[in-house]
């Protein structure tokens, strides 16, 4: 298919007996606002965070990242590709200023790409764009939580991402930073990076999302436009049983 | 560009004039004797922390790697009467590889399952040292000192050479802490999944950062044999090692390599000050109240006291 960025033919992951994924596929077009929905164990976090960042090894399928197969590729190679991730639970580098925070997806995957660039000036530039620049020689324990979430994704942004896999960036935000979170994926978006949005959020992944894939107990139930996924017969006994 | 570099080589170089030229003073030999001593500390402590202090692996097998050294010494004394460049090199290179193998352990064992492995090894070690008769065994051995050092006595020779070994190490140390290397190492301390995810090579960095501190470990070993003049299992194994190894750099302050000099020259000139004064038995009393004391009252060193007066 022409402009597919990511393809995951058939990915299984077991955990000692038990399936986590079973034969998901699953594609994302470049530059497409992606939602991965289901209930609590059905599979998101391992399916795309684990498998596809690659902090774990897949048991079965392949994974394809713009034509190029990245099933047994290290995570910081995928990251230099430019498959990033965010954590659920902020992971920031504690003893580092919000700045060297960036700095090092700057120096480590960004720069490790293309040579050139002022570090200094893309810190700045990125930090402007997510709203932290008055932050930027505070350390992490220094920031709100909102702030926190803000440093996650300009953390992920300097690391120059042609993919960005968002894991639950609003959990336990209220309605309004859930919008101001909102607000920076679209304007992340408009600069043509594709965005894959893990989210129990209904109105977050609904709103953002452009097709929505939802998993089930390891597997793929449904796919398609929010409008279609909310009347679907499927996803509902997923989430509320008979 | 060029003047940076150019800088700390000419520091580096002025302190190993100034040790030939306190050497040359031929004051009290003891000084020589106990001067070797801290500065085998700071090579010890300055090692310590590039896994330690830069990467957060605290490791309690720094006897494991001091010993390497000094035995892959009188290894090759007892085989081939080798000079000391050579013993010095070589000790090096075997600890390093030490490191390497510690390095892989790193993938599976994380936080104090890394440190009780590390101790685990130095044990293990040193059974299999006290079982090999050609290094002495569990009796020890003499080593008898090569005639006719270059210059002064054979004390102040070793005395100078460990002033060149600490500025080795000091050097090698403050070059990672400013390069790209320290930065990533700085980051996995911090949060080893998210450096990964940030496009950090972490096992990379790591198996580097092992390599590097066992090999000076090992470094500040080998001219162990030719100090004491007779190696057995239980001094070279000594748990002070590990122990000071943890203390000097957690005294002075982990995140630079200023800390680990400030800690090792602190720490290693009052135990031997305690041990000629009060009795020998004292200094790793001192060690431990002073660590104790630092912990609870300043968890980020000297350096870190320093920062904060500055700060207010």
């Amino acid at each position: 298919m022409a402009g597919t960025l990511l393809e995951v033919d058939g990915l299984t992951k077991r955990f000692g007996g038990f399936t986590a994924l079973h034969r998901v596929s699953l594609s994302v077009r470049a530059g497409e606002r992606f939602g991965l929905i289901g209930p609590n164990g059905s599979g998101k976090t391992t399916l795309l965070i684990n498998c596809v960042s690659g902090a774990l090894a897949a048991d079965g399928g392949r994974i394809l990242f713009e034509g190029r197969d990245i099933t047994t590729l290290a995570a910081h190679r995928r990251t230099r590709l430019g498959i990033v991730r965010s954590f659920q639970i902020p992971k920031p580098f504690t003893s580092m200023t919000v700045r060297e925070n960036l700095g090092i997806p700057l120096e480590y995957a960004a720069h490790a790409r293309s040579q050139a660039g002022d570090a200094d000036a893309e810190a700045a530039e990125i930090l402007r764009t997510i709203g932290l620049e008055a932050k930027a020689h505070l350390r992490p324990a220094e920031l709100t939580q909102i702030e926190m979430r803000k440093l996650e994704l300009a953390r992920a942004m300097a690391a120059r991402p042609t993919l960005l896999i968002s894991d639950e960036a609003m959990a336990g935000l209220s309605s309004v930073e859930v919008d101001d979170i909102l607000a920076l994926l679209f304007r992340l978006n408009e600069q043509g990076i594709t965005i894959v949005m893990i989210e129990h959020i209904m109105r977050a992944v609904m709103r953002f999302s452009e097709r929505v894939v939802v998993l089930d107990a390891g597997e793929r139930i449904a796919e398609g436009t929010p409008a279609e996924i909310v009347r679907n017969p499927a996803v509902e006994k997923a989430y509320l049983g008979e | 560009m060029m003047a940076r570099p150019a800088r700390a080589l000419l520091v580096g170089l002025a302190v190993v004039g100034a040790g030939i030229v306190v050497a040359a003073l031929r004051v009290n030999q003891y000084v020589y004797f106990a001067g070797y001593v801290v500065l085998q500390y700071v090579v010890i402590a300055t090692a310590w922390n590039i896994l330690g202090g830069y990467a957060g692996y605290v490791n309690f097998g720094t006897p494991a790697f001091f010993a390497l050294g000094a035995y892959t010494a009188v290894f090759l004394i007892q085989s081939t009467r080798a000079p000391l460049p050579v013993l010095i090199l070589a000790g090096g290179l075997v600890s390093a590889l030490l490191g390497l193998g510690i390095g892989y352990l790193t993938l599976r064992l994380r936080g104090v399952f890394f440190s009780i492995a590390t101790l685990a090894l130095s044990i293990v070690l040193q059974t299999m040292i006290i079982n090999w008769e050609y290094v002495g065994g569990s009796r020890g051995l003499s080593v008898i000192r090569p005639s006719g050092p270059p210059f002064g006595s054979y004390v102040t020779f070793l005395f100078t050479v460990m002033v060149l070994l600490s500025v080795v190490a000091v050097t090698v140390a403050r070059f990672i802490e400013r390069s790209w290397i320290g930065r990533g190492l700085a980051a996995l301390r911090d949060n080893e999944e998210a450096a990964e995810c940030m496009g950090v090579p972490t096992l990379r960095l790591k198996l580097f950062a092992t390599t590097v501190s066992g090999f000076l470990l090992g470094v500040a070993g080998a001219p162990f044999p030719y100090y004491v003049t007779f190696v057995e299992p239980n001094s070279a194994f000594n748990l002070d090692y590990a122990v000071n190894a943890l203390a000097m750099p957690m005294i002075g302050g982990t995140t630079s390599w200023v800390g680990p000099v400030i800690g090792a020259v602190l720490l290693g000139t009052a135990q031997q000050l305690a041990t000629v004064t009060i009795s020998s038995e004292m200094n790793l009393f001192i060690v431990g109240v002073v660590l104790v004391a630092f912990v609870v009252l300043a968890p980020e060193g000297i350096l870190g006291l320093v920062r904060r007066l500055r700060g207010r």
